[in-house]
This record gives C-alpha cells, structure tokens and sequence, in this order.
C-alpha cells in the first residue's frame, strides 16, 4: 500500500513523498516501513512502541485512532495511509491567570 | 527565507481580521529549495479551538489529510502555516513551539491590533527531532509583481518588530 509522507519526514525518506510498503496489517505496515527507513522510528513513536500522541494517521480518510481495530486493522494494497503530524498553537494567556513568573514567554513583558 | 507573493501575504492578514478577536490559522502550499519556504497558495483552515478561539488555534487533522491531498495534486507541498494572534505581539508562544512539529516548515504570525493586522512575522521551526527543534526568526521576501510574470523579481523584505 502507499504511505504518504509529510514534508518534515520526507529527510528521512530519500525525499519520497509517497512510498510503498507491504504489509497485510496497518501495524506490519508501519513495522516494514521503518525497516525501510529505520529513522522513522523515533520520529513516528515513543520509546514504549506507541504512535506519538501529535502523529496522526489516517487510512484512507478514517482516523486510525478510531478504527476499531486500530494497529491490527486490516488493509488492501489499494489502500493509502496518510501520516499527517497535528497543528495547533495560539497566543498566550492574557489576564489575571497568567503571571511573568510561571506562565508566558519574551513576548509577554508586562504580564 | 520565506517567499511569498504580495497578494498572499495580504490574504494571510486579511484572514486574521476578519476572524479577530479569534484566531485564524491556515496553510501555505509551495516548494523548498535552498533559497527557503516559496509560497505559492494560501489554504484557508478551520479554527476548531472553538472553546478558547481567541488564543488558540487548531486545524483539524482531517482537513489537514485533505489539504495535503489538494497540494500533492497540485504537484505542491505543504511548506508552512499561519495563524494570527489577537491583541497580542506577533512572536511565537511556549504553546505555538510545543504544538510545532513540521520541521522545515515555516510558521507565519500576525498580531492583529483592534481588528487590524500589524505586525507579521514568519518563524522557522529547524531541527532535524522534536527533541531538538527550535523557532528561528525567518526574513520574509514579499513579491509584489504580477502573478503571471515568471521571472518575478522581489523588491522587499520585511522582517517586523513586535
């Protein structure tokens, strides 16, 4: 099946945006893959063998999280699976709860 | 550097007015060469911080699985964000570095004052783990010729103060 790579992992890929890899279980997909590419292993999981809680995975255009069988689920070579690391940020907090000592960064001085 | 066209850069601003006091946040396809970041189309996202939208933003991973998609039809990639940050300096915060995790890609502010766009500043997250990333201060190169000429010269870069 085809795994599409996102632009910050695609060092670790020999600049592949899209590589195939065998693997009649998305958890054998992803073991095959970083045997492929063995730098994949810490970008994608922790050290207890677990996704990274901000790598998403989609196959196809369902969250693998909440598939039911998750890892063990089953897949086609027709299938694609999307990594996709999350996105999010914003301001810090503003107002009586945020504090010069604890909370804020440079960019706050006078809170 | 970061290089991306007047009327881009404009959008990415007039994004963050029209959303203020909220966050606005979206995406920037292109190409990365040496020379940096080259924006070539602004993708507009949906905040779903809906619980705290005036000082955090997220986009949905699945609009992201789908923006994705649109760029690789494209023959483009993902090659950075924005989002805007209301009433307060155009800098990264301690949330936006936790929540960085596209390393290469630039990350684009905007400090919107009252309802106007101020201050835009774009950083680049560098690194080659999350446990060495880092935001770098990234100079934006803003190209105000016309879309249709190929050999575009830029004539300004412009790097904000907050």
């Amino acid at each position: 099946m085809n795994i599409h790579i996102p632009t910050p992992l695609r060092s670790f890929t020999s600049g592949a945006e899209t590589v195939a890899v065998p693997g009649a279980t998305v958890a054998e997909v992803f073991t095959n893959l970083t045997t492929q590419f063995p730098e994949l292993q810490q970008q994608l999981f922790n050290t207890e063998g677990k996704l990274r809680s901000f790598v998403n995975v989609y196959l196809n255009d369902e969250d693998l999280r909440y598939l039911p069988s998750k890892e063990a689920t089953t897949v086609a070579t027709t299938d694609e699976l999307t990594i996709i690391p999350s996105i999010a940020g914003g301001a810090c907090p503003t107002g009586e709860s945020a504090s010069r000592k604890d909370s804020c960064c440079s960019c706050c001085p006078l809170l | 550097m970061l290089h991306i066209h007047y009327i881009d850069y404009e959008a990415v601003r007039a994004h963050g007015e029209e959303t203020y006091p909220h966050e606005c946040c979206g995406v920037l396809l292109g190409k990365s060469d040496s020379g940096g970041n080259h924006v070539r189309q602004i993708v507009r996202a949906g905040n779903t911080r809906t619980d705290s939208a005036h000082n955090r933003y997220n986009i949905a991973p699945q609009e992201l699985v789908k923006i994705q998609r649109q760029a690789r039809g494209l023959g483009l990639d993902i090659v950075g964000f924005y989002h805007s940050h209301p009433d307060h300096p155009a800098q990264w915060s301690p949330t936006d570095f936790a929540e960085a995790h596209w390393i290469g890609c630039s990350y684009v502010i905007t400090a919107v004052e009252k309802g106007k766009a101020a201050i835009t500043n774009s950083f680049l997250l560098n690194g080659t783990s999350e446990e060495d990333k880092k935001f770098e201060d990234q100079a934006v190169e803003i190209d105000v010729k016309a879309i249709e000429i190929d050999s575009a010269e830029p004539i300004s870069q412009q790097k904000g103060q907050a």
